[in-house]
């Protein structure tokens, strides 16, 4: 399973939450593994643990035992910094940028590269254009993100998340706000980041179909606890489609890529 | 574009300072012809003794503590609206100011003295009111934190806030009771907000702290603008989210402090100025909004300084008039809060 295109990987890693009573495992024994170039969709019904574990593997959070490594290097045990130059993130926290025109705000995911102050030199500007150019959000460049829509807000997100210059970007529930154009246009455009600028990209997703057609490889949590990999190929010749929602009256369609009655 | 109107914002933010500044010079309870303040100014003295004294000793260092306070108040209220992701927050409303004063007024009592040592001649009392001042506002502080990592709603911290200020201002009223009557009444008269309180001699310590608090803040921009988009993606992008916030409050609470301790809790100032300062400029770049946010601050509070010494009948207090000025703007805040990018 290992192979030189692998960037990012986790040992036996077990993911959950602490109260004041006890210790709740939601996923455990897991050795998932994260190549360049590949675009991944986690899916998941609600509550199986689909954002604890990326907040896991973004640091965010500790994970319950096991560990994530990238490099041969235990992210846990990196500095802040390293991380933030390994690692882009979007997602759905509610931001307080309304008044940051989006060059301003993808101007931010510079600042792992920046000085003191986060003033940016002549290559920041540069990679902050480049990085609007691909995100398509270009041409609102100097548009306050208050005035954009939902899709192009995300597009502001990920076009910032690109200016971090990271090899990985993980995005939480990147579609969820989205019409169908947007859901559409984010999922191509983050295929393109994987197959043409070989980033390892994870996202969470309810969107099932979507998934199925653009992600080269789903991780999908099992309503027994299991999370199982593969291509969208091999997962739906396996039936694994069938084992994602506890509800008995649903069954994945394999015509419409798609769950019906 | 952009770069034009931050420049032309804080030209013309310089300018009303200077204006305001001159106003302070020439209006006042007692008439000195210009000419003579011009004659005092180069040092030639104006020929009386009485008048030389007050633009020196009077004029002068209310001119410089009301645009310092104002300046300091200011950029504790940003501080707190982008720490706290709440653009209603301000030293005032959230009982960080309370806390000092409270502080001050302990300090006062424990001395021994009534509270009208405030402004008391030796050096060893005005410290400890200090260090009382900014001990209150650290325990506010602290409060705050802990509530904003319980309470997650914005609008709880607020109304948190006002309670701590009750509190306070219940606990100070216990002690008042059993004060001197002399220490009541100047107890009350420090609660107006006065910018006379600061002496020369206690200059360079009010303003060494505030000038070294307010670099510190402005080598927060970095920190300050990854907090915009919230904690989350302030550590993705590499920043010690908890380290920076306590900094943050630290820098905070000394600025609240000092400006509580010798000019009284001074309203509003803190609330208004960070939003005068993002609907001017448009934006909430905290490298353009600091120094932008220094000087409107200086110019509102130099403001409340010329009108307060407006009154041929004797000063009118601060706090009498910051929420005339304040009052307006922060409805029209709220009622466009829509419209308004910064909300959005």
């Amino acid at each position: 399973m290992n192979n030189e295109n692998t960037i990012f990987q986790t040992h036996d890693l077990a993911v959950g939450y602490r109260n004041a009573k006890q210790v709740v495992t939601l996923l455990q024994h897991l050795n998932l593994v994260l190549e360049k170039g590949k675009l991944v969709a986690l899916l998941g019904q609600n509550g199986a643990g689909k954002s604890t574990l990326l907040r896991a593997l973004t640091c965010d959070e500790r994970p319950l035992s096991g560990t994530v490594e990238a490099g041969g290097k235990n992210l846990h045990d990196m500095s802040q910094k390293d991380r933030s130059r390994l690692i882009g993130l979007v997602s759905t926290e509610r931001i307080q940028a309304g008044a940051l025109t989006v060059r301003e705000l993808v101007g931010l995911g510079r600042q792992p590269h920046t000085g003191f102050l986060g003033r940016l030199d002549d290559e920041d500007r540069a990679i902050v254009e480049q990085a609007m150019v691909d995100s398509g959000i270009i041409g609102k460049a100097n548009d306050y993100m208050a005035s954009l829509s939902d899709g192009e807000r995300q597009k502001a997100m990920i076009a910032r998340a690109l200016a971090q210059q990271t090899p990985i970007i993980i995005l939480d529930e990147p579609t969820a706000f989205l019409d169908v154009a947007s859901r559409i246009e984010t999922m191509r455009l983050l295929q393109t980041l994987a197959h043409d600028r070989g980033k390892a990209v994870l996202l969470s997703s309810h969107d099932i179909s979507q998934s199925l057609m653009l992600a080269d490889e789903l991780w999908l949590i099992t309503t027994d606890r299991q999370v199982l990999t593969g291509t969208p190929k091999q997962l739906v010749s396996d039936g694994a489609m069938d084992h994602l929602f506890t509800n008995r009256d649903i069954h994945f369609n394999p015509t419409i890529l798609d769950y019906s009655f | 574009m952009s770069s034009n109107r931050y420049i032309l914002t804080l030209i013309a933010l310089t300018a009303l300072l200077v204006l305001l500044a001159l106003a302070c010079l020439v209006f006042g309870s007692v008439d000195i012809p210009v000419s003579k303040i011009l004659d005092i100014l180069a040092g030639k003295g104006s020929g009386n003794k009485a008048w030389d004294i007050i633009i020196l000793q009077s004029r002068i260092p209310m001119i410089i503590t009301a645009a310092l306070a104002g300046a300091a108040l200011s950029v504790s209220g940003l501080l707190l609206q982008t720490t706290f992701n709440n653009p209603l927050a301000g030293p005032s409303i959230l009982g960080v100011s309370s806390g000092a004063g409270l502080g001050v007024a302990i300090v006062i009592l424990a001395l021994g003295g009534s509270l009208g040592g405030i402004f008391g001649e030796s050096m060893g009392s005005y410290m400890a009111v200090l260090v009382g001042a900014l001990l209150g506002a650290g325990v506010v502080l602290s409060v705050l934190i802990a509530f904003s990592a319980i309470v997650r709603s914005n609008t709880m911290l607020l109304i948190i806030g006002i309670l701590v200020s009750y509190l306070t201002s219940s606990v100070v009223q216990l002690l008042n009771s059993v004060a001197t009557e002399e220490g009541v009444h100047n107890y009350v008269s420090w609660g107006f907000g006065n910018f006379s309180g600061v002496s020369v001699a206690q200059m360079p310590i009010y303003a060494g702290i505030i000038i070294l608090a307010l670099i510190g803040a402005a080598l927060m921009v970095k920190p300050l603008n990854a907090l915009l988009l919230g904690t989350r993606y302030a550590r993705n992008l590499g920043i010690n989210v908890s380290r920076t916030r306590n900094i943050l409050l630290l820098i905070t609470g000394v600025l609240t402090a000092v400006v509580t301790a010798f000019c009284g809790p001074i309203g509003f100032i803190g609330l208004v100025v960070p939003h005068i300062a993002r609907m001017t400029l448009g934006t909430s770049n905290h490298s353009r909004l600091v120094p932008a946010t220094i000087l409107a601050g200086a110019d509102i509070a130099l403001l409340c300084a010329v009108a307060s010494v407006s009154n041929p009948h004797g000063i009118i207090p601060i706090n009498a008039i910051t929420p005339i000025i304040g009052v307006p703007i922060i409805l029209y805040v709220i009622l466009n809060r829509r419209r308004i990018q910064y909300f959005n």
